[in-house]
């Protein structure tokens, strides 16, 4: 299957990022449409046939999603997620910079859908510079009446507004972001209520992916069907996959669902310098790493990953060779959400900690079996224990690579002699 | 109490606010102290107290939101602030190995400023750019493809840059922040 560029468009249609250009292909047409022409019922119809599930890990069904939403008067809020802090996740920030006019239209339906009057698009901090032409983008939509009050000659009135963070993973889950947009701290807090019935300032709120919302203008215009006829019958559509670390061309690929893993990596030049695949993470740090002999024949959807014990995510896919230590893998992930742990529920905090404490000394060559035993005993003290899933993402490649590889853990602890056969 | 932020970016605090529902002028927490952190040159107690006061609450929670995310430093640095990924796919490629070769010629350990003032180094996590690793951001600014000869280029150029800029300290290059409105 070859690659399948819907929301990486720009890639094949070059100034795609300009109004004019977009509009030539028939950019804002679906909107214009909607507002005009659709009730809202109808548009969140057209969604849900389209079998369109969020893009940014989850794999929730968007239709479902906006359905939620109490209907009546009163403000609501969309708010995209562009946090995109995952380790080894690059897509949304393409789309924001390249394939910026998608967005805004594919958003602004969703608030049509949902009622919502106006769009908060939260992106990380590291994204100033894009937010500033992403800005731009929004103020041409809006000097050209494609955004704003009495949206074509209609009463329906839409601002749409980016919005920074300041470097800080957990904003990536949704009611950290809120929490975080409403000028707090960026920590989650206990579901129900969910975002749809009281979100941002307690208001009915939907929170989607940048990828997902971009997906959904060329689902109004080429229907539910033709959309239901790319990828798989339970994960339709396409998906933009993150390829990172050992391969000879790092990048994004926007595949049909589906697609065999092994399609993927051929994609991205395979595994460099000719070396063997030895594992690879399918959803960045936060996912299981899978050894490279069980991961050729995945099929990249959603129901597939997890029916192999792993996950598709947003599918960053961290690619790593034969020369790879997964012991320095899982201290690496260890120090990352160390760093990222909100501080909110101790086990998380804390165990993100001794996990680096005990993976420094592992992967310093002065760790012990006990220590190996220790790392089991902090991932049950974490296990279960947290309010979001932070604290679960954190023992993913602890957990892992202590099962997977174990002959890295003999090694590190020196049960393995000098120049012994590694089998990865 | 100090008003340093407000002489010096009245009007994109106006347009920080005009972002967010009328009564929720804390949602501008976050852009305010980008702009404090601008004023000021770092989030000092002064800049902390006048971005608290703009938004009605106390300084205690802006102070908390300070320490929370990490693009905000506490501390006087460097004109250019170095942030470094040091995260899993960035290190894949290299980049714990061209740590030492950056840190010598910057002058500066990781998590320190160099003794001319000129750059503060910071490893960081993931900065979503990993097709393009290893990478940086210096004051926000990307760098892409690292290894020890970029490195070698982009530190001379830094250093011909604050030549050229004798006055160059602490802003962090969040600027001009007038782009914000």
């Amino acid at each position: 299957m070859p690659q399948l560029n819907l929301v990486l468009r720009h890639r094949d249609i070059p100034g795609l990022h300009e109004l004019a250009v977009y509009q030539t292909n028939g950019g804002y047409a679906q909107l214009r449409r909607a507002v005009t022409e659709l009730t809202p019922e109808a548009v969140i119809d057209i969604v849900k046939a389209s079998g369109l599930r969020g893009r940014g890990g989850a794999g929730f069904p968007t239709g479902l999603k906006w359905s939620f939403v109490p209907k009546g008067p009163g403000q609501k809020y969309i708010v995209v997620n562009n946090d995109e802090s995952e380790p080894g996740t690059f897509k949304d920030h393409e789309i924001m910079l390249r394939n910026p006019h998608q967005l805004i239209e594919g958003a602004a339906i969703a608030a049509y859908a949902v009622g919502a009057s106006a769009v908060y698009i939260y992106s990380r901090g590291e994204f100033w510079k894009s937010a500033q032409s992403f800005d731009r983008a929004i103020a041409e939509a809006r000097a050209a009446g494609l955004l704003g009050q009495r949206l074509f000659g209609t009463d329906y009135n839409l601002e749409v507004y980016t919005s920074l963070g300041a470097g800080a993973y957990i904003c990536g889950e949704e009611t950290a972001l809120l929490s975080s947009l409403q000028g707090d701290l960026g920590q989650p807090r206990l579901k129900p209520p969910f975002p749809a019935v009281a979100g941002l300032y307690a208001r009915p709120t939907v929170v989607n992916n940048t990828e997902t919302l971009a997906n959904v203008p060329l689902i109004l215009e080429r229907g539910a069907d033709w959309y239901k006829g790319i990828g798989t019958e339970k994960s339709p559509g396409t998906k933009v996959c993150c390829v990172s670390g050992h391969v000879e061309r790092p990048g994004n690929y926007e595949i049909p669902l589906g697609t065999p893993f092994k399609e993927l990596l051929a994609m991205a030049g395979g595994v460099w310098k000719g070396r063997r695949l030895k594992a690879m993470m399918p959803a960045g740090a936060s996912s299981p790493a899978t050894p490279g002999e069980q991961c050729m024949d995945l099929l990249l959807d959603w129901e597939s990953m997890a029916a192999a014990g792993s996950t598709l995510g947003s599918a960053s896919f961290i690619i790593m060779d034969e020369t790879t230590d997964m012991v320095w893998v899982a201290m690496k992930t260890s120090q990352f959400f160390k760093h990222e742990s909100c501080g909110k529920c101790s086990p998380c905090r804390e165990g993100t900690f001794w996990l680096t404490k005990v993976y420094g000394r592992l992967n310093a060559g002065s760790g012990t079996t006990e220590d190996v035993a220790l790392v089991g005993e902090i991932i049950e003290q974490i296990r279960d224990k947290c309010f979001c899933p932070l604290g679960e993402f954190a023992l993913s490649a602890p957990r892992s690579t202590m099962a997977k590889f174990p002959e890295d853990y003999r090694r590190a602890v020196g049960t393995v002699e000098n120049g012994a056969q590694q089998d990865g | 109490m100090t008003d340093l932020l407000q002489q010096r970016f009245g009007s994109e605090i106006q347009a920080a606010f005009a972002r967010y529902p009328a009564g929720r002028e804390k949602s501008a927490a976050l852009p305010l102290l980008y702009l404090a952190q601008a004023a000021y040159g770092h989030l000092s107690t002064e800049a902390i107290e006048e971005v608290a006061q703009l938004i009605g609450s106390d300084s205690t929670h802006v102070r908390g939101l300070a320490g929370f995310y990490s693009l905000f430093l506490e501390q006087p640095h460097g004109g250019f602030v170095v942030q470094y990924c040091n995260d899993l796919p960035c290190a894949l490629r290299g980049s714990e190995d061209f740590l030492p070769v950056l840190e010598e010629k910057l002058g500066c350990k990781a998590g320190a400023t160099s003794a001319d003032g000129l750059f503060t180094l910071e490893c960081v996590m993931c900065l979503a750019a990993c097709d393009r690793a290893p990478m940086a951001q210096i004051n926000l600014d990307y760098v892409y493809d690292l290894n020890p000869e970029s490195l070698d280029l982009l530190v001379t150029e830094l250093r011909a840059k604050a030549a050229s800029d004798p006055e160059r300290r602490a802003p962090f290059g969040f600027g001009p922040p007038s782009e914000m409105k």
